[in-house]
């Protein structure tokens, strides 16, 4: 009875195909919603995941995410140092400086001050130039996105022509000179991330008794991450986090204090209530439309099982047609944006998810048929 | 096999109403349908149950197929009392031992004839292939072997019926019910599916009721019971 169920689903083409869109069109809006919702969490943190090389992040006690600066005194990077179990230590400087484009313009950008000896900190891949090149007098590194886009030179006929090695820019009323350019994950903010030395960034900075916004830290083999945080926490009275928790505590601050998951979520919801609308009214009004047909099958010794098995593979059929459709064309929408600044990232957590949300759409759906055809007399089929 | 006080002696009674009532609603909206209903139909024959509108021949019908319950009185089919059986009982014992035909046939609109025909091997869970095979072979019988993979609404109303009647014969029931087979079909055609049927459906062991009011089909009847406002008023042997 698989075939005949099969056949009359799809020989209802409007109806077949309506319920289809409906799922397709919910696990799209559900999925790619989704999508850019962890891509952009995902961004909150770019700057940690960028700057893989530290175990433990030390910060001040009141920090709560990694664009909340509140700068440190120097020395203490001395003091983290002197704590057991630490390899090395190193001061990182983060800060937004404006910077002034050829064309009179101002941009504020993420400039980033690396270990001058060391240079421990460094984007995660270099496209043109070395990461040692800022040894070289006022140099910068600047990253690839920006250099077509926001720092693009904007010739009087409007022609962009990207920023080069050699080229300088005016950094807080200082000269700098592009060595390098890297690759970086896109931040949050989506502005331009400038790499140059702890040293030279201190000049580029404002004036102020405080500048070191990190002290990056590398823990000997074999330590103990967490202990080790609660080591230097006492030694120094800051905050000591592993890349991991200070991530979380990152997505946790946007999670908590921006409006970005309840937007989301309400879109996603939408998708969801979209999808039980649309597809569920339709599959719904598919079942009325076959009501005397599935009493006739009754009347012919189809049991309420026979009947509830068939109106599950409607539903599975069209669930996993649905489903597919809609979570390629979110992932064909997702690679499309690949080249734009959209945040879009798609785990398998993700495709579970939505797959779930159009199992109970479907499961809600059958539901609800089904109840309609157990209760069907099989005597309305002679009804005329 | 369930026990009955009433099971006749005789080896040919198919089915056996005695007392039979059906109401339908409560209160002042109250209809009694059947108001005691006494009734034996033979195997070999064709029963024919006539009566004005509203008489009460669908509801009796209904009952003596199984697919509604009576209030009072008994009802007995080949041995089985259907108050006595579960409900997915009833269903299985109808899905093997009784065939319908209806007024507007009830083909499943998206099923080509030959699937149509097929359902009820499907439902007892004859293999796809055998079903097919057979379903082609009995549309064969009925003078519809070109038309197996033509849609319901790309046959005529008589051809539909053909479909139908091929579809509850199949499976060899041993009860046939027809409720008002040629009332949507114009004489001749209506004339020409009573044919097929007297051909295709008597049989020994088999009881056939047809529900009309057609007079123009009651010669093909052996036995017409008369209905009127719920009773059986007379029973006239044709032959
Ligand atoms: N489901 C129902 N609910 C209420 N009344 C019904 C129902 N079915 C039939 N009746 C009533 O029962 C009586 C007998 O109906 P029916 O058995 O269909 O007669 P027939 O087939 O002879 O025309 C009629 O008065 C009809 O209105
Ligand atoms: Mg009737």
């Amino acid at each position: 009875m698989n075939f005949i169920a099969l056949k009359m689903l799809m020989g209802n083409r409007a109806k077949y195909l309506g319920i289809i869109f409906g799922l397709a069109f919910a696990s799209l809006l559900i999925t790619q919603q989704s999508s850019i919702f962890v891509g952009l969490m995902t961004r909150t943190y770019s700057f940690l995941t960028d700057t893989s090389l530290p175990d433990i992040w030390v910060v001040d006690k009141k920090v709560q995410y990694i664009d909340d600066l509140k700068p440190l005194k120097e020395t203490e990077s001395l003091r983290v140092r002197s704590v057991e179990g630490v390899a090395w230590a190193v001061p990182l400087y983060k800060g937004l400086l404006k910077a002034r484009l050829p064309n009179g313009n101002f941009q504020s950008c993420n400039v980033i001050g690396l270990d001058d000896e060391t240079l421990i900190g460094g984007p995660p891949g270099m496209i043109e130039g070395k990461l040692s090149d800022l040894r070289q007098s006022d140099a910068v590194i600047v990253d690839s996105v920006s250099i077509k886009g926001r720092l693009a030179r904007v010739l009087p006929d409007g022609r962009r022509v990207p920023l080069e090695i050699g080229d300088t820019m005016e950094l807080n009323d200082h000269r700098a000179v592009v060595v390098g350019i890297c690759r970086v994950q896109r931040p949050f903010q989506s502005q331009p991330v400038v790499y140059t030395t702890f040293s030279r960034a201190t000049i580029f900075a404002p004036r102020e008794r405080k500048l070191m916004s990190f002290v990056l830290v590398k823990a000997k083999p074999g330590q103990n991450l967490q202990k080790l945080c609660r080591r230097i926490e006492t030694r120094t009275g800051l905050a000591a986090y592993t890349a991991e928790k200070f991530k979380n505590l990152t997505v946790r601050y946007y999670m908590k204090y921006t409006g970005i998951p309840i937007n989301f979520g309400i879109t996603v919801v939408l998708g969801f209530i979209v999808g039980i609308a649309i597809a569920g009214q339709t599959f719904y009004n598919f079942t009325l439309d076959n009501i005397r047909y599935f009493g006739t099958l009754k009347a012919m010794g189809a049991t309420d099982l026979l009947l509830l098995r068939m109106i599950l593979l409607q539903a599975a059929l069209v669930g996993s047609i649905g489903y597919g459709l809609g979570v390629g064309a979110a992932s064909a929408l997702g690679s499309l944006s690949g080249k734009t600044e959209l945040s879009f990232r798609m785990p398998w957590q993700l495709l579970l998810i939505s797959a779930v949300a159009v199992m109970i759409i479907c499961a809600a759906s059958a539901a609800i048929s089904i109840r309609k055809v157990v209760r069907l007399e099989p005597a309305i089929v002679f009804k005329s | 096999m369930l026990k009955s006080t009433i099971m006749n002696e005789n080896r040919n009674i198919a089915v056996h109403c005695k007392g039979l009532t059906k109401t339908y609603g409560t209160g002042s909206t109250m209809v009694h349908a059947l108001n005691g209903i006494n009734l034996e139909v033979r195997t070999g024959e064709m029963m024919m149950l006539v009566g004005p509108s509203g008489s009460g021949k669908t509801t009796l019908i209904s009952i003596i197929a199984g697919v509604l319950d009576r209030d009072g009185g008994e009802c007995v089919v080949f041995g089985h009392d259907f108050m006595q059986m579960k409900s997915y009982e009833k269903t299985r014992y109808r899905g093997k031992h009784i065939g319908f035909v209806f007024q507007m046939f009830n083909l499943l609109p998206t099923l080509t004839a030959a699937e149509n025909v097929a359902v009820p091997l499907l439902i007892n869970g004859v293999k796809r292939k055998e079903a097919f095979d057979r379903a082609r072979e009995i549309l064969g019988r009925v003078g519809l072997g070109d038309l197996t993979c033509s849609l319901p609404d790309q046959l005529s109303g008589g051809q539909q019926q053909r479909v139908a009647i091929a579809r509850a014969m199949l499976h060899n029931p041993k009860l046939i019910v027809c409720d008002e087979p040629t009332s949507a079909l114009d004489h001749e055609t209506g004339h020409k599916v009573m044919e097929l049927l007297r051909e295709m459906v008597v049989g020994v062991d088999r009881a056939f009721i047809v529900v009309t009011h057609d007079e123009r089909i009651f010669e093909f009847a052996d036995r017409i019971a008369k209905m009127d406002d719920g009773h059986i008023t007379s029973v006239e042997s044709m032959r």
